[in-house]
């Protein structure tokens, strides 16, 4: 294998952990715009998404879309615990982490409910049972009582009214990032994976499955939980109707951008995709705004055209960014191109 | 804690795989039907038979795919009917499969470490916060794999990915992986379909020695009477679910019923 601790296992962290300082350094210098600290915020939260989507999507190879169910839940749950507990404790980090432990929490047993189905189901069946559950928790949240969740109106939460909130979005990007590629690069990803490849071959390797896909379905809901309660963090008011499927589609295409088992692709196409968002609002006004859910659709389809079509797949080869950076890779994928053929 | 009382034969061997008047039944169908198999340590046994024979419904059985209507098995004395098939295998049972079921996206040396998991401990924390347990651990998957390897000689495709390897090797792969979970028996389920001679005689080498090597039971469906008569010592033939003839090698493929059922009058 390569060296137990090689450079390349850790360059996520680096890079996130290299803007987070440069952030800092700005901000403290009055660079740093308001505007551009809360897009931080919005594209920690969706790396933190992305990842967590992708255990369960890319690695454990399941289909869910309600994965803003999770995060509605931690929203929810840690925005009114926050709530609480911001009178008698003060709006400051001892609040976050109470908020953080109950929504991450609150999420991990919605995450186990839900895994349990998924141990019977399959595909689309599970896809529509994940997505079902999406809907019923931001329904419940809508009909509750003004004095427990706000309901319609939505729940009042004490936004973090600091400046450098992104930067406990970030810690948490690094912990989220920690855990999962901890996860995955060990035995236990490799039983994640297994199963994902072949079912019946991993339970006949002694694999315990119905574990696996478990800890899958938990772990992954318990981050969408600590997004949400992030995202609790950085609103006054935490409305039900933005965690509708939309939603949960949207992380999905985040991560099917990305490269499926791609965890440094999900955290790219988080970004791209925050950016790309943001930048069609600001440009598309006025009229021309329902043109932006076009050019969204447009440019997304264009790129998983150029990242799957058979006819584009020379064209793929000879522009391979992965290539330029490795020759030494590239020399191997091609003479086990020639095994291949050889048989 | 069942009882575990170790069986053996009358010329004092131990008996591996006992089972006992097997059956399954779908719907109105009996596939496999008063099925008895009695396999000593180190042997290598044959499970032959035509097409729909039910020799892999046996191994499913067997691996616990299925659960038997009627009947039990048990390995070195031990009940093992009605386990779940990650049980069977932590048990001893490991298997291949008819078409090859790899961890397709996986590296080959990978494919064999997940084979290994169950045998050197490491929880899940250990792993998630690194330490020295994982680090301990995961060198020992990847050198015990690597030594693996060598024995099937696959080490020099190592870092390939599993869907990327020619047949031949893709179906040797599977037999590492098997022998990864350290079984007491190795179940083959044609191990020698689409081969060439080539790589049959290849495999027949292969599965020689880690008979030797790792002194392990094998029970082998095959179709490949040149394959089944080379290396198998006993063998079952299997009719309509039905054991149709069973005894050494040579005395069973000159079975008349036998050829009558394989080749026609």
């Amino acid at each position: 294998m390569k060296k137990f601790t090689s450079f390349k296992n850790y360059i996520n962290y680096s890079v996130i952990g290299l803007i987070t300082v440069v952030c800092v350094i700005l901000s403290l210098s009055g660079v740093l715009k308001a505007s551009t600290a809360i897009l931080l915020e919005e594209i920690a939260i969706k790396i933190m998404l992305a990842v967590s989507l992708s255990l369960v999507v890319g690695f454990l190879g399941e289909l869910s879309l309600g994965h803003a169910g999770f995060m509605c839940v931690g929203a929810y749950l840690g925005g009114k615990v926050a709530a609480i507990l911001a009178a008698p404790l003060g709006n400051g980090i001892l609040t976050l982490v109470a908020a953080l432990a109950v929504g991450g929490i609150c999420a991990g047993v919605c995450g186990f409910l839900i895994g349990l189905p998924a141990l019977r189901l399959k595909g689309d069946y599970l896809a529509i049972t994940t997505l079902a559950f999406g809907e019923i928790v931001r329904t419940i949240f809508l009909n509750t009582s003004e004095e427990s969740f706000g309901g319609p109106i939505g729940l009042a939460t004490p936004r973090f009214n600091k400046e450098w909130f992104y930067v406990i979005c970030f810690v948490m990007v690094l912990i989220t990032l920690f855990v999962i590629q901890n996860l995955i690069r060990s035995k236990h990803g490799r039983a994640i994976k297994a199963i994902r490849d072949n079912e019946i071959a991993a339970r006949a390797t002694g694999i315990n499955v119905t574990r696996y896909k478990l800890i899958g379905f938990i772990l992954s809901a318990v981050f969408a939980g600590l997004a949400g309660v992030l995202y609790s963090y950085t609103k006054f008011n935490v409305s039900s109707q933005i965690f509708d499927y939309n939603y949960s589609i949207e992380i999905l295409v985040i991560v099917v951008l990305g490269g499926m088992g791609n965890i440094n692709g999900s955290i790219v196409s988080a970004v791209f995709v925050t950016f790309l968002n943001r930048e069609l609002a600001n440009i598309l006004t006025g009229n021309l705004a329902v043109l932006k859910d076009i050019i969204y659709a447009v440019i997304l389809i264009a790129i998983v055209i150029y990242r799957n079509a058979p006819a584009l797949k020379g064209f793929r080869e000879k522009y391979n960014i992965k290539q330029l950076f490795s020759k030494k890779k590239a020399a191997q994928e091609s003479s086990e191109e020639a095994v291949k053929e050889e048989n | 804690m069942a009882e575990v009382k170790k069986i053996y034969a009358d010329d004092g061997r131990e008996i591996v795989l006992k089972a006992d008047h097997l059956c399954i039944q779908f719907g109105g169908l009996k596939a496999v039907d008063n099925v008895n198999l009695e396999i000593k340590k180190g042997e290598l046994y044959g499970l032959i038979g035509p097409n729909g024979a039910g020799k892999t419904t046996v191994f499913n059985l067997l691996t616990g795919v299925y659960k038997p209507t009627l009947g039990r098995f048990y390995l070195c004395g031990e009940d093992l009917t009605g386990k779940t098939p990650a049980e069977m295998n932590k048990k001893g049972i490991a298997r291949t499969f008819q078409n090859i079921r790899l961890f397709n996206n996986l590296t080959v040396i990978e494919n064999v470490m997940v084979g290994l998991a169950n045998q050197i401990p490491c929880n899940l924390v250990q792993s998630v916060f690194r330490l020295p347990r994982h680090k301990k651990s995961e060198k020992e998957y990847y050198e015990r794999a690597l030594e693996l390897l060598k024995v099937f000689n696959l080490d020099e495709y190592k870092d390939y990915l599993a869907a990327n390897l020619p047949y031949g090797k893709q179906r040797k792969l599977e037999i590492a992986r098997a022998m990864a979970t350290n079984p007491k028996l190795l179940l083959l389920d044609e191990p020698a379909a689409g081969m060439n001679p080539n790589e049959t005689q290849e495999l027949m080498d292969v599965i020689s020695f880690i008979r030797k090597e790792f002194d392990i039971t094998i029970l082998l469906i095959e179709h490949d009477m040149r394959l089944v008569g080379g290396i198998c010592e006993k063998l079952t033939v299997l009719n309509f679910g039905t054991e149709l003839a069973v005894g050494e090698t040579s005395e069973v493929l000159n079975n008349p019923e036998v050829i009558k059922a394989y080749i026609g009058e």
